[in-house]
């Protein structure tokens, strides 16, 4: 028990399992028999509904502990990964472990994981403390614990002293915090949250990001954060998983994702690449492979000045320039036809400078080290 | 969105006249109730007394007529609230083929004339050699209810989120828990609503009565009866300013509770 | 975890996973005993109905012969017969069209004029009739049309008793008083009907948007332009829709004719006195199709017309 005033509820202090003794022929392959069990494992999983495959063979570990991001466009599956882990969906094949049991054939109330739903689902005929200890008054704990557990879960998501209030009554950014405190005084091994910020606005995001990853490294529960806004998934994520059409693109850390893109539909989705084709690329850097470049890697420089041996070049003409205060977006046709967006921060340059430098004759330069060859 | 600013006079009166129109006629049976004559319609009233409330309050076929016409209608909601809710709850928490067939046949017995539904289970009753009683009206009016509490229902439930059914299972509630504090809280003036029309519904029909019924009188029988041949014209009166009060009752309590789900 | 123990969980908590994890089972069961309700004991008797139908009275014993034969189905169009489904659509058609005429007023005022406690003020005035008892509203009638009655005095009142005589001296619409006549009848049922033209024309007159009607009026449409060419057709599914509820109501309706009218029998009186006094229920139950397939033709014509979104 960790009474010393901590904010976090004793048990929310929990130790990792160990692994659960498993026989089934996926667990052997996928982790070896030391390491726990990962709070989440898909092996094979798919989703269908009719022809639409929202989820199509998706395999993934969670780690227990981990902040895991599902990042992906509008409709690429992540809300139904979600819904299969909770329970709401039954995979059509494949099968979804929590902890090393296979969950197959329990309903969502006997998962130990809980949900934070994108409206948040609370409960317009409860009060806030009604709201936020349903899941214990569901298990029977005694009030005195309920109310003490109930006043320690409003502190830690800083909203004490409104028990009282109805749902209605609150604010946006309140309800947020109510629908987490709800989900996380049960304790459960696995929070999920779905587009949890989607509803506030940049400000209220922003600050909420940082709380939210601030209550995870003091509750050490596995988050599964589902979000469609790549910015998001990188400042919070430890890992990240990026989906498209109901698969998975590529799973690493925010760090391995942006640097080294592994399709083009990451490179493009995962901050803003250029990505070169066909005879251009041949051009650049002599072989036809696609490669991706980041906007912020490509350095502009006068038509005249040296290029170096590490690095790749190519001449075009400034066709737009977009003033964007901290920095400035370029868009520079290449004389293949294609454009490519650079981006550079305004250290010295002023608005005039850079406005005046539309319709301008450049050359493209950069490091070899920063091209990403992509598939597909 | 609405346009106050010119109201055309013509418009003003063809409203208030529609609106007379509706309700006077009302008022009209609230004076006959006070007249001093027994025999006949005649206006002006001749004179007025009061002496009509207690011949009526001391009549015993009226009390009986009333007594089977709460005990028909409180069965008949009974049932149509179970049914109605059922269907509801089940056509709101999936999609399955046959839905559209299930909420026409829901509404099939109050959109066919009446007297279709009457003489069809009379006849469904005659087939079968069955006797009429007090459960053949019971079963009338409840096929024809169902559709008041389904109505009520359904709007409700379209208007609750489906996902607090999701987050109090996510929550550790099963089924019936979560039907316990979440769907039961969530529908219940819903209910309440679709189960004050259902009552006054039942309490009020006659045609599929008129089929269904063998000897014994709903207090709407009991009006027809008089309507055809007038016997106790004072009484009658009395009674239908009973039965304007005690259907209105339901009727406005039920539109305060769901008018929000408009 | 709790969860995979099965000890110490109720009887409730197993059920409910049982049919959780079986969504199929469990529509079926929330199912069956509405569809036993209905589909079989409601929808079966429907079919009895159509089953008799088939069947014949033998005139000589008055016993059903419980055989299949059309026999009964071509006696539906005798002159009487014929002269009943007239008269009954006839004045099923009068009741829609000055049902109609008198309701969209009161539903174009409730819709684009009433706002706020007003709006629901209205809204309640015609909810109140239509909920209320129908057979008291029948009597109001009986009350007010008595020769003796208050329509009378006032019409005495104001001189104008020959202008009535007139009237009740026509042929088809008159008789002996407004009591027992087609006239008094046929303002009887647009008084009982009133209310579902109502609020299906308010209903479609809410959803005509405002800019629309601005964007008309933009346009350099004159407001009695607007009325015609904007405003009426979007309300036109409004009163095909009101207008099922009249005429089906009318069709089927014996309460009214059996007060109001004259001894000219109606539809629902036939299919009444066949089933009762004559005990020729195979007749009753072939005069039933009648309304039924004027309604299903109706019916189709109405959705064509585009009235159920209105609904
Ligand atoms: N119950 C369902 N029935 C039919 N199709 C569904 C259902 N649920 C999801 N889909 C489809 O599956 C696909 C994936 O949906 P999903 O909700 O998982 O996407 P998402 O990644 O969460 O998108 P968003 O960012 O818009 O929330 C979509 O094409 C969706 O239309
Ligand atoms: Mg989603």
């Amino acid at each position: 028990m960790a009474g010393g005033g901590s904010f976090a509820p004793p048990a929310l202090c929990r130790k990792p399992r160990e692994a659960a003794i498993s026989h089934s022929p996926s667990a052997i392959v996928t982790h070896s028999s030391s390491s726990p069990a990962p709070a989440v494992s898909f092996v094979n999983v798919s989703r269908h509904f009719g022809e639409v495959k929202a989820v199509d063979g998706v395999s993934l570990d969670i780690n227990d502990g981990e902040f895991f991001s599902l990042l992906g466009p509008s409709g690429s599956g992540k809300t139904t990964c979600l819904r299969l882990v909770a329970g709401f969906e039954q995979p059509t094949a494949g099968s979804i472990q929590l902890h090393g049991e296979e969950v197959a054939n329990l309903p969502p109330y006997e998962r130990d994981v809980n949900t934070v739903f994108q409206d948040y689902a609370l409960f317009p005929h409860m009060t806030v403390g009604e709201n936020v200890a349903y899941g214990l008054m569901i298990k029977k704990v005694p009030k005195p614990e309920r109310d003490k557990r109930l006043g320690e879960m409003l502190e830690l998501v800083r909203l004490p002293g409104l028990a009282g209030r109805r749902p209605s009554q609150l604010s946006g950014g309140q309800r947020q915090r109510v629908a987490l405190a709800r989900a996380l005084i049960n304790h459960p091994r696995v929070l999920l949250l779905d587009e949890p910020l989607g509803a506030l606005d940049l400000k209220l995001r922003q600050q909420m990001q940082i709380e939210l990853k601030a209550i995870q490294r003091q509750v050490r529960i596995t988050f599964v954060f589902v979000t469609h806004d790549q910015e998001e998934a990188l400042t919070m994520s430890d890992r990240l998983a990026v989906f498209n059409l109901g698969k998975i693109e590529q799973i690493g850390s925010p760090a391995e994702v942006y640097e080294h893109p592994a399709t083009a539909f990451v490179a493009g989705f995962v901050g803003v690449s250029n990505l070169i084709r066909g005879e251009i690329a041949q051009a650049i850097t002599g072989s036809a492979q696609t490669f991706s470049i980041r906007p912020e890697k490509i350095q502009l420089r006068d038509l005249g000045q040296p290029v170096s041996g590490d690095e790749y070049s190519v001449e075009g003409r400034i066709r737009d320039v977009i003033y964007l205060g901290m920095h400035t977006r370029y868009l520079v046709e290449l004389s293949g036809g294609s454009d490519l967006t650079v981006v550079e921060q305004n250290l010295r340059t002023t608005s005039m400078d850079v406005l005046a430098a539309r319709g301008r004759a450049v050359r493209l330069v950069w490091q070899k080290a920063h091209v990403r060859p992509v598939g597909n | 969105m609405t346009n106050t600013s010119r109201k055309p006079p013509a418009l003003i009166i063809a409203t208030v006249g529609a609106l007379l129109f509706l309700h006077v006629p009302l008022a009209i049976i609230l004076l006959y109730s006070f007249t001093t004559d027994d025999r006949t319609y005649t206006f002006p009233l001749p004179g007025l007394t009061l002496r009509w409330f207690p011949t009526a309050w001391a009549r015993a076929d009226l009390w009986q007529a009333l007594w089977l016409s709460v005990k028909v209608a409180g069965v008949a909601t009974a049932i149509a609230l179970t049914l109605g809710s059922l269907i509801a709850l089940a056509i709101y928490r999936s999609k399955f083929f046959g839905r559209e067939a299930i909420s026409f046949l829901v509404i099939l017995p109050i959109a066919l004339p009446g007297i279709v539904t009457g003489i069809a289970l009379r006849s469904a009753l005659s087939l079968l050699d069955l006797n009429f009683s007090y459960w053949t009206i019971v079963v009338g009016h409840a096929t024809f209810c169902v559709v008041t509490v389904y109505n009520n229902v359904i709007a409700r439930l379209r208007r609750t989120s489906a996902s607090q059914i999701e987050a109090s299972m996510d929550l550790g509630a099963n089924s019936f828990q979560t039907f316990r504090y979440i769907v039961l809280p969530a529908i219940a003036t819903a209910l309440l609503a679709g189960g004050m029309l259902a009552f006054a519904l039942s309490f009020d029909e006659v045609i599929v009565t008129t089929f269904t019924a063998g000897q014994q009188a709903t207090l709407p029988i009991w009006i027809f009866s008089q309507l055809v041949r007038p016997r106790d014209r004072p009484v009658t009166n009395v009674v239908a300013v009973f039965v304007i009060a005690i259907t209105a009752i339901p009727i406005l309590l039920a539109h305060r509770l769901t008018s929000k789900d408009a | 975890m709790a969860t995979s123990s099965p000890t110490r969980k109720s009887l409730w908590h197993r059920l409910s996973t049982f049919f959780y994890l079986r969504p199929g089972l469990t529509l079926a069961a929330m199912l069956a005993a509405p569809l036993l309700w209905l589909g079989v004991v409601y929808v079966g008797s429907l079919f009895a109905l159509l089953l008799q139908s088939f069947f014949r009275l033998d005139d000589f014993t008055g016993q059903v012969v419980r055989r299949f034969t059309l026999y009964t189905y071509s006696q539906l169009f005798t002159a009487a017969n014929i002269d009943i489904m007239i008269r009954t659509s006839g004045m099923a058609a009068a009741v829609t069209l000055a049902c109609a005429l008198v309701a969209f007023p009161v539903a174009y005022y409730m819709a684009r004029h009433a706002e706020g406690r007003a709006k629901a003020a209205l809204y309640l005035a015609v909810l109140l009739p239509l909920w209320s008892s129908y057979l008291v509203r029948v009597y109001a009638w009986k009350l007010i049309l008595a020769k003796e009655g208050i329509v009378s005095w006032f019409i005495s009142q104001l001189r104008l008793d020959w202008a009535l005589d007139r009237i009740l001296q026509l042929p088809v619409i008159g008789g002996p008083s407004l009591s027992v006549s087609m006239l008094g009848m046929w303002l009887v049922f647009v008084y009982v009907w009133l209310p579902y033209m109502i609020l299906p024309i308010q209903a479609a007159l809410e959803r005509v948007p405002q800019s629309l009607i601005d964007a008309s009026g933009d346009l350099g449409a004159r407001p009695a332009e607007t009325f015609r060419k904007v405003i009426l057709p979007l309300a036109f599914p409004g009163v095909v829709a009101g207008s099922i509820f009249t005429f089906s109501l009318t069709l089927g309706d014996f309460i009214i004719p059996g007060t109001i009218g004259n001894s000219s029998y109606f539809l629902g009186q036939a299919v009444l006195s066949h089933q009762g006094t004559a005990g020729n229920v195979p007749m009753a139950a072939a005069l039933t199709a009648v309304p039924m397939v004027i309604m299903a033709v109706y019916l189709i014509i109405a959705k064509k017309l585009g009235a159920f979104e209105a609904l």
